[in-house]
C-alpha cells in the first residue's frame, strides 16, 4: 500500500471560478456529435426555458478531472501519476451546466484503497456556481496499475 | 413518458471513433493525454494502438439517453466503470461503438437505464447506469 491514507477525507480549497463559455459548449457538443440544437443554438436553447447553449452531461469533466489531478498528483499522496488511468465516473446532477455559468470546484478525497495490487482513489468534485447554488457532483476513481508488484 | 415501462429498450445508436475524433474530442475537453492519439507511447505503455479517451465514450454512449429523454434537465445521475480501452486504428475506419439502452426500473418517477457499449464485439463501459426523471 503505497498511499498515504491520511489524506482520505481531506478537502482542498475551491478552484478559481470558470465562466462557461458559448463557444466552448458548441465545441464540446460538436466534438460529440451531439444532434440536439439546445447544445448549440441559444435561440433553441432560449425557447426551451435556458438562459443560453446548454453543456452536455459529460461537460462538466473540464472542470472536475483538472482539479481532481491537481490533488492526486500531490507528492506527500504518493500516487503514482504516470501509471495512473480512469477507472470509473459518476456523476450526480443538479441542473444542466449552462454557457455563461460561473463555476467552482472543490475537490475532497473521499476513498482511498489497495485492490488487487493496484492502489485507487476516489475523489469527489463538488461543482457550485460562484454564488453557492449546487450543479453537480463528480466522482472520478483513478487507479494506478500494478504498483504493488513493482514494490515486491 | 411516464408510461415508460421495465424492459423498454431505447433506440440504439452506433457511432464512428476515428483519429479525427479523438483529436476534436482532446481539443474539446482539453484531456491531451498521449495515449490518445500518440501510437509509439501507447505501445510503449503496452496498448495495441491509440485508445479512445474513456469520458469520449461515456460522453457518447449517453446520448442514446438524452436523444430519447429530450430534456437536458431530466438526469439524475450517470455513472459507468472503464472496463476494456475502445482501440482506434490509423486506417481511414477507426472503431464502430454500438450503444443500446434497456429501462431497468421505474420508481415514482425515475427510470434506471442500463446502457451497454460494444466495440469490436467486447462491451467497453461497465455497469453504464443513467437515472433519468420521466414523470
Amino acid at each position: 500500500m503505497a498511499l498515504n491514507t491520511d489524506f482520505v477525507g481531506r478537502s482542498y480549497p475551491p478552484s478559481v471560478p470558470y465562466l462557461v463559455g458559448r463557444e466552448k459548449v458548441r465545441e464540446f457538443a460538436r466534438a460529440l456529435g451531439v444532434t440536439d440544437p439546445v447544445t448549440t443554438d441559444t435561440e433553441a436553447a432560449r425557447a426551451r426555458g435556458y438562459a443560453d447553449v446548454v453543456a452536455p452531461p459529460t461537460y462538466v469533466i473540464r472542470l472536475s478531472l483538472a482539479a481532481v489531478e491537481k490533488v492526486a498528483t500531490d507528492p506527500e499522496l504518493g500516487l503514482d501519476y504516470t501509471r495512473v488511468v480512469h477507472g470509473d465516473q459518476r456523476f450526480e446532477y443538479t441542473r444542466p451546466i449552462v454557457a455563461g455559468d460561473e463555476l467552482v470546484c472543490q475537490v475532497t478525497i473521499d476513498g482511498i484503497r489497495s485492490v488487487a495490487g493496484n492502489d485507487m482513489i476516489t475523489a469527489r468534485a463538488d461543482i457550485t456556481t460562484t454564488a453557492g447554488e449546487h450543479v453537480v457532483t463528480s466522482y472520478s476513481v483513478l487507479v494506478a496499475r500494478g504498483t504493488d508488484e513493482e514494490s515486491s | 413518458m411516464s408510461s415508460v415501462a421495465v424492459g423498454f429498450e431505447l433506440p440504439s445508436k452506433e457511432f464512428q471513433i476515428t483519429r479525427e475524433t479523438l483529436v476534436r474530442y482532446a481539443g474539446a475537453s482539453g484531456d491531451f493525454n498521449v495515449i490518445h492519439w500518440n501510437e509509439r507511447i501507447a505501445h510503449d505503455v503496452g496498448l495495441p494502438d491509440v485508445i479512445a479517451h474513456g469520458m469520449l465514450t461515456m460522453g457518447l454512449a449517453v446520448q442514446v439517453v438524452t436523444d430519447w429523454i429530450d430534456d437536458p434537465s431530466a438526469l439524475v445521475d450517470y455513472g459507468c466503470r472503464f472496463t476494456r480501452p475502445v482501440v482506434v486504428p490509423d486506417d481511414g475506419v477507426g472503431a464502430s461503438l454500438l450503444v443500446t439502452g434497456t429501462v431497468t426500473t421505474v420508481d415514482d418517477d425515475i427510470a434506471t437505464i442500463a446502457l451497454k457499449a460494444v466495440c469490436a464485439e467486447t462491451t467497453v463501459l461497465g455497469k453504464a447506469t443513467v437515472r433519468v426523471r420521466v414523470g
